[in-house]
């Protein structure tokens, strides 16, 4: 008997060991190192969560009962993969094209963006797997009390509900901890994912450890186990054609629908390719976990007492024959299928609970909607934290009710013939173009409400929620209504009838509304672009141009995704457009990349509702429902080739244009500054004159000579300054400036330039804000030319911040190699017209009279900072004029 | 004579691709076929002898599965990659 303490112990350090492997890959992958990480192995392995508690534990169960039943549940997964060509692959393909988020955000996605079946399909999920939760944490409780003994000893707790607790709250724990870590859901969670990769190893090798002890050691190899399969009971198993055909296509049925295997098969797929190796790989992995499972229990029926539990046949086989280390790795494997199924299935679930009905009750209950969102990444997380810990509150809330059942494999099938409701709906979203939003809303429903009223509800015994009176004479005695007979045809095993009425009405249902309803114009759109997901290579387009400007959405865009991202990502597509900065035009093309890019965050209803209240008029062009309609593919091939021409004339046009406009605006600057600089060199040159004039004709006293050279002096002065800062330009210009590479703090050489630039207009006072901890780290560079650029940034804050109560943001952040200072304040900005010419020379914005230079600071700003290997930019949209300097943290030697 | 050893066909390559497609989605059909078989074995008419040969004829038949599944993957990568050029859905880079 292993010490119960030493495996908890065991326990613990697996779970550590859990934690050190998830957070260890989410550094890998921060670094950039994911290859290993995406390989096809590891997606393969991460498929595993198939086999669950349930598998590992219930499968031998299983086999005990009901004989060879139990290849079934492994052996429709397997038809479903080798099968990929037909559905895995388009699946994939349409989760990548449109970022889906989960199985919910597929249903809605593909009937028009449709919120309704979002809910509904969340919905079904969530009470589809409440029990199926439950039953891990009963399972990880059972496996703990084989070990406990009858007398609770060490740390053994009397109560079985607080070792389900227990492993509950840990569970929820690692789940927030590596499944919130990034908001994009369609991004991979690389932690998760390679922590589950592992479990699925661990699993693996323990079942086969206990096979091949049971097939070698006790029994006297394979001849011997076959002639001890005879004489079991399991040779009396008789076959039931109708279990056999149904069972099968329920296994290959959940594996599709499952949200969990949804999860890691569409949604963190990195590849397309990963699905090939999958293909085989993964039903190689269930025919290994299935290899074993009749010798183990065969073996455990001969060998074990009269009526010992068969679903733990697995850990008292080895125990029966003392063999407390391979028993304890049997433990660990069982909970390892326990904790990788919980732990993805929440993400799963949170997911959809945050996208479906989180977000849209808050966007609508929200004044004003989305426009000048703020932060609603926090929002997003929250709910999504909050949903994780709610689904497993309600998983270890069933477990606690019901008391944990007797079989596993009740359960879990139960489960599944409620997530194969979503089967009709998804394949038929995904081949038939005729398919509406009502027609699956209605087959969905008809489907849920029968596999609660005929299967679920049930399921809680006789004297549960259904009393005997109803199981017997159907409500108020109607015999056609009685749940395991409905219609009046009774005497089939309660678990085919529940999935044979449930899905063909449901199928039957959304079918026939399919037919006699009419689709709108996005439901026809969308179902183009699944349907025919691998001819339509472009995305389609459901925006006309809107009157919306780039700013405004690239501050909502900045709530949801986080600043980085969603400036990288406006810059991204104002390069595609041919346009420098962060502000592209607000094409239908850069909408609809916008909404998916928002759908991998927050679902595509969700999502098409916030652009939808940016952009305006119609959100489906003509043009797209024309295309929708129109069959003759070959024109529309010709069409989207002259298009994809005009499309790229029109990109060179625009930067022509871009370009001429700023030649004109450059010229007439350059007018403007010769005429300005004559006036700058003739004010001073003027005095000068009249000043040594004055001096030459004598017979002035001592002070006001005195007072006449000084101003003379000083005007003089103030010609240098402005030929020295000419002669800077050009200097930078031609970039013949020597560098002065030296190391600093970069908080000291802010400090330096506050501490400079606060003799620019002293009389104002300036509210600074920073963030002292993030200033500290050091940087090769030349320094004072550094300070330079940062001087003159806090000084034109000092001048131009027209704002009642001024104040500057100053934000450091190192992103890879490079660092990035934000200078932000809360003044107007800079008008969009404006932002393409403030780094020309002598432009100046405002008149004359409030700045005292030339409108040279800002040109030799940028010259600087392309001296240093960085840039200088400007960045809208952050509610105030904000500057952002980026330059290497470390210099690199210059190629020349 | 040379010339008749090779049929006239010029596209060989791209046709034996899409025959390998071909087999791909005729794959589950005949899995289909295979598991459903033990349906039609007779009930318990022999005593014995029975449930150790469906055994071993049920894992037979899944390593047949798996193995030409896998052969069929390997002749499928070429017919991917280009897929994956074509539609810059080949790995994400970030």
């Amino acid at each position: 008997m292993v010490p119960f303490n030493l495996l908890v112990a065991a326990c613990l350090i697996y779970v550590i060991l859990l934690f050190l492997v998830a957070f260890w890959a989410e550094r890998q992958a921060q670094r950039g190192r994911v290859k290993w990480l995406r390989s096809p192995l590891v997606y393969t392995l991460s498929l595993s969560i198939y086999c669950t508690a349930w598998t590992f534990y219930g499968a031998v169960g299983y086999a005990a009962r009901s004989g060879l039943e139990f290849v079934t549940i492994y052996l429709g997964p397997t038809l479903v993969l080798i099968g990929w060509w037909w559905v895995l692959r388009k699946l994939v393909r349409i989760g990548r094209t449109q970022r889906v988020t989960s199985i919910a955000d597929l249903i809605s996605s593909r009937f028009g963006k449709s919120n309704l079946l979002g809910v509904i399909v969340t919905l079904i999920c969530v009470v589809a797997a409440t029990p199926y939760i439950a039953l891990q944490l009963q399972s990880v409780t059972l496996s703990f009390n084989v070990f406990a003994g009858p007398v609770p000893e060490g740390w053994a707790m009397r109560d079985s509900n607080s070792t389900a607790l227990w492993v509950a709250a840990g569970l929820t724990l690692f789940t927030i901890l590596f499944g919130t870590r990034n908001l994009d859901a369609n991004e991979r969670h690389n932690g998760v994912v390679t922590a589950i990769a592992l479990e699925a190893v661990v699993k693996l090798v323990a079942l086969l450890a206990v096979g091949v002890f049971t097939v070698w050691v006790v029994a006297s190899g394979p001849a011997d186990i076959l002639s001890r399969i005879e004489a079991s009971d399991i040779a009396d198993w008789q076959m039931q054609p109708g279990r056999w055909a149904g069972l099968t296509f329920l296994a290959g049925a959940a594996i599709l629908t499952l949200p969990r295997m949804f999860q890691v098969m569409v949604v963190e797929n990195a590849d397309e390719r990963h699905m090939a190796t999958a293909s085989w790989a993964f039903p190689l992995y269930l025919f290994a976990m299935s290899l074993f499972v009749v010798p183990i229990a065969v073996v455990g029926l001969a060998v074990l007492p009269e009526g010992s539990n068969p679903d733990l046949f697995v850990l008292t086989l080895p125990l029966a024959f003392d063999q407390g280390g391979l028993a304890m790795l049997a433990f660990l494997g069982g909970f390892s299928s326990a904790t990788s199924m919980v732990i993805v299935e929440a993400i799963a679930l949170a997911t959809m609970v945050s996208n479906h009905i989180v977000m849209p009750l808050w966007l609508r209950f929200r004044s004003g909607g989305a426009r000048g969102a703020g932060d609603v990444r926090g929002l997003v997380l929250m709910s999504r934290r909050l949903s994780i810990a709610g689904v497993l509150a309600l998983g270890y809330t069933y477990f606690a009710l019901s008391g944990g059942s007797s079989a596993l494999a009740a359960i879990g099938l139960i489960s599944f013939v409620g997530v194969a409701q979503i089967l009709p709906a998804m394949l038929g979203g995904l081949f038939w173009r005729g398919a509406t939003r009502l027609g699956a809303a209605s087959g969905l429903l008809t489907g849920f409400a029968i596999w609660l009223y005929a299967l679920f509800l049930p399921s809680f015994g006789n004297g549960g929620l259904f009393g005997v009176e109803l199981m017997l004479h159907g409500p108020l005695g109607v015999g056609w209504l009685r749940p395991q007979a409905l219609f009046g045809i009774g005497g089939i095993d309660p678990l085919l009838h529940a999935l044979f009425w449930s899905l063909s009405l449901n199928t039957a249902l959304f079918c026939a509304v399919s037919l006699l309803t009419f689709p709108g114009p996005m439901e026809r759109l969308q179902g183009v672009a699944f349907v025919n997901v691998f001819d339509h290579s472009g995305p389609t387009r459901g925006w006309s141009r809107g009157g919306a400007e780039a700013e405004d959405l690239l501050a909502m865009a900045q709530g949801i995704l986080g600043a980085d991202e969603a400036q990288g990502f406006f810059q991204a597509q104002a390069a595609a457009q041919g346009k420098a900065g962060f502000l592209p035009d607000t094409t239908p093309d850069f909408f609809a990349a916008l909404e998916r890019r928002l759908a991998g965050s927050v679902g595509a209803a969700t999502a098409h509702a916030m652009i939808a209240q940016f952009a305006a008029g119609a959100a489906v062009s003509v043009q797209d429902l024309m295309a929708v309609a129109n069959e003759a593919q070959q024109i529309m091939e010709y069409s989207s080739q002259l298009e994809a021409k005009s499309e790229e004339l029109a990109r060179t046009a625009r930067a022509l244009s871009e370009a001429n406009e700023k030649l004109q605006a450059l010229s007439v600057q350059k007018d403007a500054f010769l005429s300005q600089i004559s006036h700058e060199l003739r004010t001073p040159m003027t005095s000068i004159r009249a000043f040594s004039e004055i001096l030459m004709e004598g017979g002035l006293e001592g002070p006001d000579q005195a007072r006449y050279a000084e101003i003379i002096h000083d005007e003089t002065i103030r010609l240098t300054r402005l030929l020295d800062d000419l002669l800077d330009l050009s200097v930078l210009e031609n970039g013949r400036v020597q560098l002065n590479v030296q190391v600093a703090n970069l908080h000291d050489l802010i400090d330096r330039a506050l501490q400079a630039a606060s003799q620019t207009r002293p009389e104002r006072r300036f509210l600074i804000h920073r963030d002292l901890p993030t200033e500290h780290m050091p940087i090769f560079t030349d320094t004072d030319r550094l300070v330079q650029v940062f001087i003159n940034l806090i000084s034109n804050a000092r001048k131009y911040c027209d704002a009642a109560r001024p104040e500057l943001t100053i934000r450091v952040r190192r992103r890879g190699a490079q660092v990035e200072v934000d200078f932000i304040d809360n003044g107007s900005g800079i008008p969009a017209g404006s932002q393409s010419l403030v780094f020309e020379k002598f432009a100046r914005l405002t008149d004359t009279t409030r700045a005292g230079g030339a409108g040279l600071g800002l040109a030799i700003c940028r010259e600087i900072m392309a001296n240093l290997g960085g840039t200088i930019t400007y960045v809208p949209g952050q509610g105030g004029a904000a500057f952002r300097v980026a330059l290497p943290a470390r210099r690199q030697r210059e190629a020349a | 004579m040379p010339a008749r050893s090779t049929p006239l066909f010029l596209a060989r390559r791209s046709y034996r691709r899409r025959r390998v497609m071909d087999a791909a989605r005729l794959l589950p059909v005949v899995g289909g076929f295979l598991v459903a078989l033990p349906i039609l074995w007779r009930p318990a008419e022999t005593p014995g002898g029975e449930t150790a040969q469906g055994v071993v004829y049920l894992f037979v038949v899944w390593a047949l599965l798996i193995l030409a599944a896998a052969v069929l993957a390997r002749k499928l990568s070429p017919a991917l990659e280009d897929e994956a050029g074509e539609s810059g859905l080949g790995p994400e880079r970030r």
